[in-house]
């Protein structure tokens, strides 16, 4: 298993970085049964999360394979996936 | 996949055998504390609780305290009363062996003072533990067992390491057909919806969203909105984006399983599976309501590191990194950092989890055991009057 990044669910489509990732890194991951090849857009902190797919606005965004957030803009594979083009998917308290 | 357990005669299968010196209310807890310390052996289970308690609170501390004395890793109870308080060793008496407990009673206010009944009490004592040692482990299977899932002093890492393997531990569980419970509640808001859509009936979702609102209503009426402050800036930081991610990282430590029953703080689940029991996120008294409902083990992960035990269930402590684990090699029984190490993968680490939650079962002693952590505590949910 890699070091670097650490994908929890097949269904994810972002990882969660295990040290400081540098921009230009080229890192491979296993997700499921396939490997994943991405390169690192810009710097990610310790415990941040990297895309492993491109998201479109409004797109879901999965880790421990369930929708943490939705994407509100274009995020590339490889980009830093946090508050700044995510919100959360909550709904109503009632369930609607 | 089997243990080697106690069969209690009321049916249930602990995996010790305590005896517990138990106050039913603070103001014999001296009395009930000095009994216990003659008879070495036995457990003491301080509490501040007994007296005072308005409507529904009484039924809950009822509840929690019969609960607490009648888990199957309980051999025998010795209550010790006062007399003149709300929930005498009479009443409490009576719904332990009504549970087929075995209980003996000590109303310090008809002995001839504390004196006598710390000696009376003590000589009732050493017969509870003579019999104890009548009971035998035998080979029992893994259905008989309900393991509380808990996370406390939780780090970044804990919701990546040590909460899914502990989470794919209590499936391999619930696959043998036995149960796993979770508690804490605040946890769980911003992953209702995963919660609901989980449930495995309409009343198990309609409860999710009862406990869950009120848990959110409850912050509300102290001038705070949880879906503000959380992630608070801290959790921003170290790259938790949304409530929901949080809350995810929190609920994995139970595991995918359908969620087939909610129950309230300390109640018995009437169902295999896994259960949800609604509670506070406070550690020791989360464990304790966990423990009351019947859990016979605790599985408690950390990625700061917490001493806390149970003077009922052997608490079994995970490290969610191995910087911890290697500070802290006399308190964690299991490094789920190994994880990042390479060493594991989550599939084997929750094989040996599970594996471990076994062995504890049939009788090797935890970390928070042979260090000695008896942590107790019971929710309040009304002011003492």
């Amino acid at each position: 298993m890699s070091h670097d990044i650490l994908v929890v669910d097949a269904r994810d489509n972002v990882a969660t970085a295990l040290r400081p990732l540098e921009k230009g890194e080229s890192l491979e991951i296993e997700v499921g049964d396939s490997a994943i090849e991405v390169t690192v857009l810009e710097p990610i902190p310790f415990g941040h999360k990297i895309a492993l797919a491109d998201l479109e606005p409004g797109e879901q965004v999965l880790k421990y394979g369930e929708v943490i957030g939705l994407a509100t803009q274009r995020i590339a594979k490889g980009q830093h996936v946090h508050v700044h083009n995510v919100k959360g998917p909550e709904t109503g308290r009632d369930g609607s | 996949m089997k243990f080697r357990g106690y069969r209690r005669s009321n049916g249930g299968v602990g995996v010790r055998n305590h005896v517990l010196v138990f106050p039913t209310v603070i103001c014999a807890a001296g009395v009930a504390e000095k009994i216990s310390r003659a008879v070495p052996g036995t457990a003491y289970l301080g509490h501040q609780h007994g007296c005072g308690h308005l409507g529904e609170e009484r039924e809950h501390m009822i509840r929690a305290m019969t609960g607490s004395c009648s888990n199957p890793n309980v051999a025998g109870v010795l209550l010790v009363g006062l007399g003149c308080e709300m929930l005498t060793a009479e009443l409490l008496g009576e719904k332990l062996r009504e549970a087929g407990q075995r209980v003996e009673t000590i109303t310090t206010q008809n002995m001839q003072g504390t004196a006598d009944a710390i000696s009376k009490g003590t000589e009732l004592a050493r017969d509870l533990l003579e019999e104890a040692r009548s009971a035998q482990r035998e080979p029992v299977e893994a259905s008989e067992l309900m393991v509380a899932a808990k996370c406390g002093a939780s780090d970044t890492l804990s919701g990546l390491t040590a909460n899914p393997a502990l989470g794919m531990a209590c499936d391999i569980l619930i696959k043998e057909g036995g149960s796993a419970i979770f508690t804490e509640t605040p946890e769980m808001l911003g992953a209702e919806q995963v919660l609901a859509g989980r449930a495995a009936n309409d009343e198990v979702r309609r409860r999710i969203w009862e406990i869950t609102s009120r848990t959110d209503r409850k912050i509300k009426a102290l001038g705070l909105d949880v879906r503000e402050a959380e992630p608070g800036p801290g959790n921003i930081e170290a790259g938790l984006t949304t409530l929901a991610e949080k809350s995810l990282g929190a609920i994995r430590k139970g595991g995918t399983t359908p969620i087939v029953e909610v129950v309230d703080y300390a109640q018995r689940p009437s169902t295999k599976g896994l259960v949800i029991m609604d509670g506070p996120a406070h550690d020791v008294v989360s464990v304790t309501g966990m423990v009351a409902a019947g859990a016979q083990i605790v599985v408690f992960t950390t990625g700061i590191g917490t001493p806390v035990g149970s003077p009922i269930a052997p608490v079994i402590k995970v490290s969610s990194n191995s910087s911890l684990y290697q500070r802290w090699k006399g308190n964690i029984d299991v490094n789920a950092g190994s994880i990042l190490d390479g060493e594991e993968n989550l599939e084997s680490m929750g094989q040996r989890l599970f594996e471990e939650i076994l062995e504890v079962a049939s009788g090797k002693l935890t970390k928070a055991e042979i260090l000695g952590h008896h942590e107790f505590a019971i929710h309040t949910i009304a002011p003492t009057v």
